[in-house]
C-alpha cells in the first residue's frame, strides 16, 4: 500500500477556500503540542491567543490598528507574488517610507505648517518606498541579480539608517537622549476615527486598498497581465507582455503601499519616529499574503488572523508568561502549512494497492 | 551469448503463432484516477518480428510501452517475460531483461560528447575506455556512423537519435522498443534506420514500433496492433491491409476528406521577409541566416524542415516575440515591422499559433476565457479603458467552440483540461475568428486525433480561401502536401527556394531536409557576408 499524490485535472475551487483552514487547524494542534512540551495549559494559552483579544473592545480596535499595515504590504506583496516577483523586503520599504514621511514632521517641527503637512508626508513615504523597492527590481531586470536576496538585504539598511537618524540628528533634544523624535504635531499625525480609541484613518486607507487591489485584479488588463505573468511566462510573452516591465511596476506599487503603511504607523499609533516601529510587520506581510491566497479579501481576513496572534501572545506574554518568540513560531509554522496546503489544490492524496503478489522476475 | 543468439537466429518468419512469445501481457490495465489510459490489453511480442503500436494520441500506446519498459506499474493484468510473470520495478529491472526503449523525447546532455552520455546510460562496469570501443564497433556493425568524441550539442537530431538506438544496443536488448522514431528524420534517414531494424529483425531480436503512420508501418512491419480509447480493436497483418482500412480502425470511422476551394485567387503580398538573419537568443539555438520569402493573400505557404533547425527561431522573429533591429526585414500587410512587438504585430492583422499548446499559446491553468483575452487584448474589442469585457471573451470562447466543434466538459473550464486536440481547434479557432490578414501557424496538428485534425486543415484552407495570407510549419510532410501551395525547406537556419508543391516529392524535399544542394556550392552567401 502507498500513499501517492495524484495531479486533479482542473484546480479545486472548494479545496483552494479550505486549504488555509487546514493549514489553521494544523498550526493549532502543533502549537497545542507545543504549549504542553513548556509546561503551559494548552487549553488556557489557546484561550490567551484567540479567544480574549475578541472579548473587550479595546482589543478589537488594536487588532484593526495591527492589521492595518499588515494588510496594506500584503496587498502590495501579493502583486509582486502573482507576477512571480519576490519581495522580501517589505520591511525595509515600511521603515524607508517612515524615515522619510517623517523628515517632513522634524522639519516642521514647532512652525505654523497648516494641513499639508500631512497629505505631503504621506505622498513622500510612498514615493520613498517605492524608490526603495525598485533598487533591487532594477537589479534584477538590468543584471539578473536575485531580488530575494538584495531586497531581503535591503532591510537592514533601513533598519540601520532610521536607527542613525534618531540617535543622531533627528533626537529629540528634550528626550533624556532616548533615541527617538520629538512627539509630532497635531497637523503631522494620522486623525482618529473614534475620539478617544485607537483606531485611525489608516484602516479607511487600508479599506480602499484592498478594493482597489480587488477591482485591479479581477476587472482590468492590467490585473490580468500581472497574473498571466506569474501563472504561465511564455504565453505571457505570446500576449504581448513585458515580465520585466511588470517586475518594476509591480516592486514599485508594493512597495509604495509598504512605505505609506510605515509612515501611517508612525504619525498614528506611535507618534513619533523611533527604533523597533516595527514588530516585523513587513514579514508578517508575507504569511498574510499566502494565507490570504493573494486574493484581496483573502489578505483581509488573513491580515486580521495575524493582526489577532500579535494580540493574543501579548496577552499570553502578561497571564501565562509565554514568550513573545512564541509568536513568531506559530508564524513560522502557519506559513510552512499554508504553503504545504497548498499543493492540496493541484494534487490529492490517493492510498494505492498496486498487485505485488506475483513473482518479481529473473533472469 | 553467441549460442543464445544462434538460438534466436532460428526463429522463422515473425508470424508463425507456434512460437512462444517473447513478451506477453494479459489484462493489463493502468487507470489514472478516473481515466482508465489502457483497458485489459492483450499483446504477444514474439522473437524476430517488428510489431507496429498504432493509434491516435490518446489511444493508449504511451501507457502500454511504459508499463511494458517498467516506467509506471499497471493497475491491473500481468505481463509475462518468456513465459513468466514478472513485475518490473522499473526500467532498470526491464533492461536487465534484455528491454531497450528508445524515446520520441531524447535524454541527452547537450554538452557532454556521444561517448559520456553513452556511458551515463550504462550500468558502468566496464572502463571507459573500452565502453568507448564497444560504442564504435556496435555502431560500425549497425551502420550507425557515430564519432564518440563529439559533443551532443553539435550533432544532428537523426545522429542524435542514433546515440539512444546505440546505447539501447550495447545492453544486446531481446526487444526493442521505439516511439515514433521518424518523427524527426528525413525520408531519406527514415529509411537507413529502416535497415537497422530489418538488421535487428534478422538477429532474432524483437522491436516493437510506434507510429501513426500507415505507409511506414505497411512497410516495415509483420504485425500490427491498434490502440483506441485504451482498448485494443485488433492485431492484424498490416501488409494484409489498406492504409484506409488500418486508419479506419485506429478512428473508428472514416475521417473527412480536406477539400481545397478549387481556384483560389492569389492577391497582394501581405508578409514578406526581406534578408532576416538573427543571432540565437539562447546557448546551441540556431540562427537564422538570410532568410527571404513573400507571400500573397490566398496563399499559404509551407516549411519543412526537421525538427531544431531554426523553425522555432523563425517563428518567435515573425511573431515578434523577438524584435529584429532593421524593420524591414519583415512586411506585414505592407507595414516594415521587424522591430514592432507582437501586439503592434496583431494591429497590423497578423496572428500567430505556436507549437506548444500549453504553457505557449495558452495559460493552462486559466479559463478558456482568459486565454482568449490572451491574444485578443490587443484588436478585439475585449478591452475598453483597460477594463475586461468579460462578455466579449466569452463570446470568443462560444464561437470558437461552435464553429470548431470543440469539446468541454463546460462553458469555461481551465484550458490544461481539454483535449490536445480540443485545445488546438480552440487556439486556431480563437486566431481564425478575428480575421487575421496573416497567419503564422506552427506544427498545427501536432499530437492531435485525425477528427481534429481534419476540422484543422479545413480552417486553414478556408482562411486562404477567404484571402488570408497562411505561413504553416510542419514536421509532417503529408500535411504540407496536402494544404499548402509551395513548400520551402529549413536547414541549419536557412531557408530554401519554396517548390510548388505539385513538383515537391518526398525525395526531393527529404535531400533539402538533409542539407543537401540548398545552394549551388554557397556563393552567394559569401558575397551578402
Amino acid at each position: 500500500m502507498q500513499l501517492v499524490l495524484e495531479k486533479r485535472a482542473e484546480r479545486s475551487g472548494a479545496i483552494a477556500l479550505v486549504s488555509p483552514l487546514i493549514a489553521i487547524g494544523l498550526t493549532i494542534v502543533t502549537m497545542v503540542i507545543l504549549f504542553a512540551i513548556l509546561g503551559k495549559n494548552p487549553l488556557l494559552a489557546l484561550h490567551a491567543y484567540f479567544i480574549a483579544p475578541l472579548t473587550d473592545g479595546y482589543s478589537l480596535q488594536e487588532i484593526a490598528v495591527k492589521a492595518t499595515p499588515l494588510v496594506m504590504i500584503a496587498i502590495g506583496l501579493s502583486l509582486c507574488y502573482l507576477a512571480n516577483a519576490w519581495n522580501i523586503g517589505a520591511e525595509g520599504q515600511f521603515l524607508i517610507g517612515a524615515v522619510a514621511g517623517s523628515w517632513i514632521a522634524v522639519k516642521t517641527q514647532g512652525t505654523d505648517a497648516g494641513a499639508w503637512v500631512l497629505p505631503a508626508m504621506l505622498v513622500l513615504a510612498a514615493a520613498a518606498g517605492a524608490l526603495y523597492a525598485l533598487m533591487p527590481a532594477i537589479c534584477k531586470v538590468k543584471f539578473g541579480a536575485s531580488e530575494i536576496l538584495t531586497s531581503l538585504m535591503l532591510v537592514y539598511v533601513a533598519d540601520l539608517f532610521l536607527d542613525y537618524l534618531v540617535r543622531g540628528p533627528w533626537r529629540d533634544p528634550q528626550g533624556f537622549n532616548f533615541p527617538t523624535t520629538a512627539e509630532f504635531d497635531p497637523v503631522a499625525t494620522v486623525p482618529l476615527l473614534i475620539e478617544g480609541g485607537r483606531l485611525h484613518l489608516g484602516s479607511i486607507i487600508a479599506l480602499l486598498v484592498v478594493a482597489a487591489a480587488a477591482i485591479l485584479l479581477g476587472r482590468t488588463i492590467k490585473g490580468f497581465e500581472i497574473r498571466v505573468v506569474g501563472a504561465a511566462p511564455r504565453a505571457a510573452r505570446f500576449g504581448g507582455f513585458n515580465a520585466n516591465q511588470l517586475t518594476i511596476l509591480t516592486f514599485a506599487v508594493s512597495g509604495a503601499l509598504a512605505g505609506l503603511a510605515g509612515i501611517i504607523e508612525v504619525a498614528g499609533p506611535v507618534g513619533h519616529l523611533q527604533p523597533g516601529i516595527s514588530p516585523g510587520y513587513g514579514f508578517t506581510a508575507i504569511i498574510v499574503a499566502f494565507l490570504g491566497r493573494l486574493n484581496p479579501l483573502g489578505i483581509l481576513i488573513a491580515g486580521l488572523f495575524l493582526a489577532l496572534t500579535f494580540i493574543g501572545g501579548e496577552q499570553a506574554q502578561i497571564a501565562m508568561k509565554i514568550p513573545l518568540d512564541v509568536t513568531k513560531v506559530f508564524q513560522g509554522i502557519l506559513l510552512f502549512y499554508v504553503l504545504a496546503c497548498d499543493s492540496l489544490i493541484l494534487y490529492r492524496f490517493k492510498l494505492s494497492f498496486p498487485n505485488r503478489q506475483v513473482a518479481r522476475g529473473t533472469h | 551469448m553467441q549460442a543464445h543468439q544462434r538460438m534466436l537466429d532460428s526463429t522463422p518468419d515473425g508470424l508463425t503463432s507456434s512460437e512462444p512469445p517473447l513478451l506477453r501481457t494479459i489484462g493489463l490495465s493502468k487507470r489514472y484516477g478516473d481515466f482508465l489510459a489502457n483497458d485489459a490489453i492483450d499483446i504477444d511480442i514474439r522473437p524476430g518480428e517488428i510489431h507496429a503500436l498504432l493509434g491516435e494520441n490518446g489511444a493508449g500506446k504511451s501507457t502500454l510501452v511504459k508499463a511494458i519498459y517498467g516506467l509506471i506499474q499497471p493497475s491491473a493484468g500481468e505481463i509475462r517475460w518468456q513465459g513468466q510473470p514478472v513485475v518490473l520495478s522499473g526500467p532498470s529491472e526491464a533492461r536487465s531483461l534484455g528491454i531497450g526503449m528508445v524515446f520520441q523525447h531524447f535524454s541527452l546532455f547537450d554538452n557532454l560528447t556521444v561517448a559520456e552520455n553513452v556511458a551515463l546510460g550504462l550500468d558502468g562496469k566496464e572502463s571507459f575506455k573500452d565502453m568507448s570501443a564497444r560504442l564504435e564497433q556496435v555502431s560500425k556493425t549497425y551502420g550507425l556512423p557515430l564519432d564518440p568524441r563529439r559533443e551532443v550539442w553539435q550533432l544532428s537530431v537523426g545522429e542524435r537519435q542514433r546515440i539512444e538506438i546505440v546505447r539501447a544496443l550495447m545492453q544486446d536488448p531481446k526487444f526493442l522498443i521505439l516511439d515514433e522514431p521518424t518523427a524527426v528524420l528525413t525520408p531519406q534517414e527514415a529509411d537507413q534506420l529502416f535497415i537497422v531494424l530489418e538488421r535487428l529483425k534478422a538477429e532474432g531480436r524483437a522491436v516493437l514500433y510506434i507510429s501513426h503512420k500507415l505507409e511506414e508501418v505497411k512497410r516495415l512491419c509483420d504485425t500490427a496492433t491498434i490502440l483506441r480509447g485504451g482498448r485494443k480493436v485488433e492485431t492484424c497483418n498490416p501488409r494484409r491491409e489498406t492504409a484506409a482500412s488500418l486508419a479506419r480502425m485506429m478512428v473508428g470511422g472514416d475521417i473527412k476528406e480536406v477539400k481545397a476551394a478549387s481556384g483560389r485567387k492569389t492577391t497582394v503580398p501581405r508578409l514578406v521577409v526581406n534578408d532576416l538573419s538573427l543571432a540565437p537568443a539562447e546557448a546551441h539555438g540556431v540562427r537564422l541566416e538570410h532568410i527571404s520569402f513573400e507571400l500573397k493573400g490566398g496563399e499559404i505557404l509551407g516549411i519543412a524542415g526537421v525538427a531544431g533547425n531554426g523553425q522555432d527561431e523563425l517563428f518567435a522573429a515573425l511573431s515578434g516575440e523577438r524584435l529584429s533591429k532593421d524593420p524591414g526585414t519583415i512586411v506585414i500587410e505592407g507595414i516594415a515591422a521587424g522591430h514592432l512587438s507582437i501586439t503592434r504585430r496583431r494591429k497590423l492583422g497578423a496572428a500567430f499559433v505556436p507549437e506548444e499548446r500549453l504553457g505557449h499559446g495558452t495559460a493552462p491553468r486559466m479559463k478558456l476565457s482568459e486565454n482568449a483575452l490572451l491574444t485578443g487584448h490587443a484588436a478585439s474589442g475585449m478591452v475598453h479603458h483597460g477594463f475586461i469585457d468579460t462578455a466579449a471573451t466569452l463570446k470568443t470562447v462560444d464561437r470558437a467552440t461552435e464553429t470548431f466543434d470543440v469539446r468541454k466538459a463546460k462553458r469555461d473550464p481551465e484550458a490544461a483540461s481539454l483535449s490536445g486536440g480540443n485545445l488546438q481547434k480552440f487556439i486556431v479557432g480563437r486566431e481564425i475568428l478575428r480575421n487575421p490578414a496573416v497567419l503564422v501557424v506552427s506544427q498545427p496538428t501536432w499530437g492531435v486525433d485525425a477528427g481534429a485534425a481534419a476540422v484543422i486543415r479545413q480552417a486553414l484552407l478556408d482562411l486562404a480561401t477567404a484571402g488570408a495570407a497562411v505561413l504553416v510549419t510542419s514536421q509532417d510532410l503529408d500535411e504540407l502536401t496536402e494544404i499548402a501551395d509551395r513548400i520551402a525547406v529549413m536547414f541549419h537556419g536557412k531557408l530554401s527556394a519554396p517548390l510548388a508543391t505539385r513538383e515537391a516529392s518526398r525525395e526531393k524535399l527529404g535531400l533539402l531536409m538533409g542539407g543537401s544542394s540548398l545552394e549551388p556550392k554557397e556563393a552567394s552567401h559569401a558575397v551578402g557576408a
